[in-house]
């Protein structure tokens, strides 16, 4: 396969304004900054952290649910740019060639639309040029591709269990003949029998369409498993990108080292050599001057606390002045 | 004699659409000191079996069993006071999301001390003392201000603490903990489990995690019970059961776990975990089995003996190969 970058993201930030109430004072959350990355078709581009590390704002930025506030985005020939908005021919481009599957299929998939309704919803507002039989031809196209059956085209979707809606949301993701899909958390409402079908599929469309995946995790051992290059975020910022190998086998920041080693691993007889963090995350509103992970870190000294490390060059990158 | 014996429990719910066995006939025993969990994934009645003992299911909830004593005091046939002086004092329970679990139009000081007032004799300033140290237990910074916060001020961590501080304010003999780090991130979820084991270590308390993630299975429990559609399938200590699982659910779980994947595609259970209406009249398991035959749709299996991880299997599993032998 060839080797074509497909979505290309420089310093992409995204600023929320708080409002400080009737007597406060008004705030800036950076929920996003500077956030750099490329993504080839076919291949996988995890992005993992905790919770308020900014993935998820991550996805609804690449998605086009909100625009950037600084930076741009170069998403198969198409640029997003700060402050321009996008004509409308570039948006709808753009609109179909970015797809997105939600964390929970619960609640993504309306509960009074039939399943084929659902997948065609998208096609009836992004590509009013096809006409009924050829939307409806392709929703059970869609449904046969994501291992479900043609007769669930007129069901609604109380009647299918957790993995098949999550199937669902895949098949709908692909109405429009993607080539992105945004996964934010796609398997971790699912059991754990449920999990490894869904993955299964994913697995599978990859390699049968090109499909290049934004795959936004917390959990490691599934991002172990599906991702070629992984980005840890920390309250905002990248911290430290590489190929998964790498990633797992040297983790060079110590935010990367900890939270490896807090994942626990299903396996009696190893021997963990936990990695303490002490503190919780600091408020988006409030982050620590210097590097955000100084508070926690164990091999904090005194330029972290003052000014913050850059990403480094190369494959392996890594923002830390005191990597491991 | 064990700290806690729960022989045959069986929980039936009443719903529109008739009876539904959410629990069954599951044994529990938990000694003292004991570190159990109990894992299985959703609808696999875990929650509800521990909800049972504790007397917290809702009037529509029919529950029987052939024995459940608590320390030497039989549960089943308790009444209401007996019942409410044991649980919170004796038996504790925490919950997954501690943001809910928690008053919002108290202070954390507040609640801490109902449960001290509600169960031990202690003078107001005494509780206040003991409010103190059971958040510095539990390993809270600054408890003198946290005592004044309420819920909506404190993190999901954080609340997780206080829900342990007020579990453990009794010094109960029993802690059952509900998916206790599932609403939490990963570098939290370490801390809380250090938390509760060392808590455990140290004051001797049986603790029993109700979880469905394999990892904190892994890194916790001395034995581990797997339920599945409402029964226990196989109980084994944690070791043997990683090592040797006996019952094929079991078996499966382990292998579709992401990291013991050897290739791309991962193993995967077909099918779906049956429902009120599609319970098969045989092993339950039946349907997504690899190794089921026509007796395992016909007959139901009971549970096999302490060697064979008391799988409820006709076949059980010996080095991953069902044994078949004529019985």
């Amino acid at each position: 396969m060839s080797r074509s970058v497909i979505v290309e993201a420089r310093d992409l930030s995204r600023h929320y304004e708080v409002s400080g109430g009737l007597f406060g004072k008004a705030s800036t959350v950076q929920a996003l900054s500077n956030v750099s990355f490329t993504l080839e078709a076919g291949r996988t581009l995890a992005v993992v952290g905790e919770s308020g590390c900014g993935k998820s704002t991550l996805a609804r930025v690449v998605t086009m649910i909100e625009p950037p506030s600084e930076g741009t985005l170069h998403i198969d020939g198409h640029t997003v740019d700060a402050g321009e908005p996008l004509d409308a021919s570039a948006r709808a481009a753009l609109r179909a060639a970015v797809q997105i599957v939600f964390q929970n299929p619960f609640g993504s998939l309306n509960p009074r639309q039939t399943i084929g309704r659902i997948l065609e919803e998208p096609v009836l507002i992004n590509r009013p040029d096809l006409s009924k039989s050829a939307r409806a031809e392709r929703a059970r196209e869609m449904l046969e591709l994501t291992g479900l059956r043609p007769e669930h085209y007129d069901r609604y979707p109380h009647m299918f269990s957790g993995g098949q809606r999550q199937r669902i949301a895949v098949a709908r993701a692909l109405m429009l003949e993607p080539r992105i899909l945004v996964l934010d958390e796609p398997v971790s409402a699912l059991d754990l029998s449920i999990q490894s079908q869904v993955l299964n599929l994913l697995v599978d469309l990859q390699e049968r369409l090109g499909l290049a995946y934004l795959f936004i995790s917390h959990d490691l051992s599934v991002v172990r498993h599906m991702a070629d290059d992984v980005m840890v975020m920390y309250l905002g910022r990248a911290v430290e990108t590489a190929s998964r190998d790498e990633l797992f086998l040297s983790p060079k920041h110590p935010y990367t080292e900890a939270l490896l080693s807090a994942t626990p691993v299903a396996d009696p007889t190893h021997q963990s050599t936990r990695i303490r963090l002490t503190g919780e995350l600091p408020s988006p509103l409030d982050p620590p001057p210097g590097c955000a992970f100084n508070p926690r870190c164990r091999n904090v000294q005194a330029d972290c606390r003052t000014s913050r490390p850059p990403l480094s060059p190369g494959d392996h990158r890594v923002a830390c002045f005191h990597p491991v | 004699m064990a700290l806690l014996d729960v022989q045959s429990l069986s929980v039936d719910f009443r719903t529109a659409n008739g009876q539904f066995r959410a629990v069954d006939r599951v044994d529990v025993s938990v000694e003292e000191g004991d570190v159990l969990a109990i894992v299985g994934e959703s609808g696999s009645g875990k929650s509800v079996s521990m909800l049972a003992l504790m007397g917290l299911l809702p009037w529509t909830a029919d529950i029987t069993s052939d024995c459940m004593r608590f320390d030497g005091t039989d549960l089943a046939t308790a009444d209401a006071e007996t019942r409410r002086r044991l649980v919170g004092r004796d038996v504790a329970m925490i919950f997954q999301e501690p943001m809910s679990s928690l008053n919002p139009c108290f202070t954390i000081g507040f609640q801490i001390r109902e449960a001290l007032k509600e169960h031990l004799d202690l003078s107001r300033s005494e509780r206040q003392r003991r409010a103190i140290e059971l958040l510095e237990q539990v390993g809270l910074p600054e408890p003198e201000k946290r005592l004044r916060a309420f819920p909506h001020q404190l993190s999901g961590g954080m609340s997780q603490r206080v829900m342990i501080a007020m579990a453990i304010a009794c010094k109960p003999k029993l802690l059952i903990a509900d998916e206790p780090t599932t609403a939490l991130d990963v570098t939290i979820q370490a801390q809380i489990l250090e938390l509760l084991l060392d808590l455990q270590k140290e004051t001797g308390m049986a603790l029993v995690l109700i979880t469905h993630d394999m990892g904190v299975v892994a890194e916790t429990a001395q034995r581990v019970s797997v339920q599945y559609a409402g029964q226990k399938v196989e109980e084994q200590g944690v070791q043997a059961l990683f090592a040797e699982p006996r019952h094929p659910y079991t078996s499966a779980l382990l292998a579709a776990l992401p990291e013991r994947a050897t290739t791309r595609h991962l193993p995967t259970i077909p099918g779906v975990v049956p429902g009120q209406f599609d319970r098969p009249s045989g092993c339950l398991f039946s349907p997504r089995c690899p190794h089921a035959d026509e007796r395992c749709g016909r007959e139901q299996p009971t549970p096999a003996d302490a060697s064979l991880g008391h799988a409820r299997c006709h076949y059980p599993l010996m080095a991953g190969v069902p044994r078949r032998e004529a019985s």
